[in-house]
């Protein structure tokens, strides 16, 4: 058991981006996310002036290239529906290759394959060069309902444990010679995801009861992550990367999991 | 004799789904002591020890801390009192660094600024993981979680530990850590465990728990050598161990961070 260092999704590193502010980084994106969603259809040389400046912030993290391309898979169902399309759009038809297709289709295409890819690319980038506690830090300090935050840190305390969790459900189903090859076999994993919400439900209510063993009333301790007193000696042993405003996360255990559906 | 730390009388609970787990339970632990808690599984060891903090409301019979009835006026001072290490260390730390899982008891007991910060280390020193402070608990091993699990309880300077299966699934050098670590506090302790050599190291006296009452309280040597006793309350010795070929006890190791305290 046990889980690596660190987040998989974060690379370790010490550029200028790693430095900055998290919530700074969550403004930065969210603001280039919303001219990127406003720019409208043949502007396309905004389109090239926010790829380059993107293409800017991803070098200037140097995070290698092959790092975020390998996660830039959950771009896949985007990519999919980009495809599709040319095919199913109306209008005017383009002959391309033997196909025709709808030329409002294919600017569609490619307009969604370009707003989606620079929200993936800045999006990895943001998870790349942000430890999770900082992130979550950067939200409380832009104001997000602090119940939310603290949902957001159950989910990355409890991911390692709940993805584990998972593994050894699937490792233990193939041990018994069950492989999900096609359709037939999806009734055996909904019931595997049921399985895993009712655990980490139980897990839930079990964290609950340690937190009320020690005195939990409901009140959100704020910033136990760093000393308390004023001035003391510094901190920065192991493996802490130094960031002065790592968070603290208090209750709702219960809601640790994504809402899944009941077996 | 002075006020035990533990008093429970008579103590009987159902659950609300009818099942009854304590048929009028017991047990008193006194300063100092060592004891262990012994039961097959589905004795109602779990429910006994959620009744010693009050998360459990009683059904009838008492439960008294050092002379303090567990009741809801003073469930704050009850759970400052009664320090519970669960099972699971990552049931008892959900929070994202080593430092902040330790801090939240004490916080809560409303310790603020560099008392916190002194409680804070001195727990993490008694077992030996205060260069881990800043970590987050994920990135530690099972032993060193369960180490700062124990931590995350005594920065709450409790009367009386109570541990949870506390060598279950350690590895047998960080069982060994653990118990160490244990010897060395000077605080009482009641220890609900399946493992016997665990049982017979740590604990001068144990208790067994079976069908929800105890059926038998003494030293730990006499009940597991009571061959038919253990086997009428499904209780069994690992193979090749026996008690009667065992060296006594250690004592309290010399502790880093503890005095010696006094024993009985």
């Amino acid at each position: 058991m046990g889980a690596g260092h660190g987040h998989r999704l974060h690379f370790h590193g010490h550029s200028a981006l790693h430095r900055a502010a998290a919530h700074h980084k969550v403004l930065a994106l969210l603001g280039f996310m919303l001219v990127v969603v406003a720019t409208p259809r043949g502007w396309w040389w905004a389109y090239l002036a926010e790829g380059v400046l993107l293409g800017g912030v991803v070098l200037a993290s140097r995070v290698p290239l092959g790092f975020l391309a390998r996660r830039m898979v959950v771009e896949t169902p985007v990519l999919v529906f980009a495809a599709l399309l040319p095919l199913i759009a109306h209008g005017e038809r383009v002959d391309v290759l033997g196909l025709s297709l709808s030329r409002s289709g294919l600017e569609g295409a490619a307009l969604l394959l370009v707003k989606a890819t620079f929200g993936v690319v800045a999006g990895l980038t943001l998870a790349a060069t942000t430890e999770p506690q900082a992130l979550l830090a950067g939200l409380a300090r832009l104001r997000l309902p602090h119940q939310l935050v603290q949902i957001a840190a159950f989910m990355v305390r409890y991911l390692d444990v709940v993805t584990d969790e998972m593994r050894r459900m699937r490792v233990a189903r193939e041990a018994r010679g069950f492989t999900a090859r096609d359709p037939r076999h999806w009734g055996v994993l909904a019931r595997s995801v049921g399985a895993l919400f009712i655990r980490s439900y139980e897990r839930g209510e079990r964290v609950h009861l340690a937190m009320l063993a020690r005195g939990y009333d409901g009140r959100i301790p704020l910033d136990l992550d760093r000393p308390q007193a004023p001035a003391v000696a510094p901190r920065g042993h192991g493996h802490a990367h130094g960031h002065a405003h790592e968070h603290a996360a208090a209750p709702v255990p219960a809601l640790l999991t994504a809402p899944a559906e009941h077996a | 004799m002075s006020t035990p730390v533990l008093d429970v009388r008579g103590l009987a609970y159902a659950y609300p789904d009818g099942h009854q787990a304590l048929f009028g339970v017991d047990l008193h632990v006194h300063r100092g002591e060592r004891v262990a808690l012994l039961g097959p599984n589905g004795a109602g060891k779990t429910t006994l020890v959620l009744h010693l903090n009050g998360i459990l409301a009683a059904g009838a019979g008492t439960v008294a801390v050092s002379g303090l009835p567990v009741a809801k006026e003073h469930l704050q001072e009850i759970r400052r009192r009664v320090g519970v290490v669960f099972q699971d260390p990552d049931d008892q730390l959900f929070l994202g660094s080593v430092r902040a899982d330790v801090a939240f008891g004490p916080h809560n007991l409303g310790l603020r600024g560099a008392e916190l910060d002194a409680r804070v280390m001195t727990a993490l020193e008694q077992v030996g993981m205060a260069e881990h402070v800043d970590r987050p608990p994920h990135h530690l091993s099972f032993g060193q979680r369960r180490r700062v699990a124990v931590a995350t309880v005594l920065a709450m300077q409790p009367e009386v530990l109570v541990l949870d299966e506390p060598s279950s699934n350690l590895d047998p050098a960080s069982r060994r850590e653990l118990a160490d670590i244990l010897r060395s506090l000077d605080v009482t302790v009641l220890m609900v465990t399946h493992d016997m050599p665990y049982a017979l190291e740590l604990c001068e006296r144990s208790v067994i728990l079976h069908d929800g009452t105890i059926v038998a309280d003494g030293s730990t040597r006499d009940l597991l050598t009571d061959d038919a006793l253990m086997a009428r309350h499904r209780l069994e010795l690992p193979y090749g161990f026996d008690p009667r070929t065992v060296g006594p006890a250690p004592g309290r190791a010399p502790a880093p961070a503890a005095p010696a305290g006094p024993t009985g």
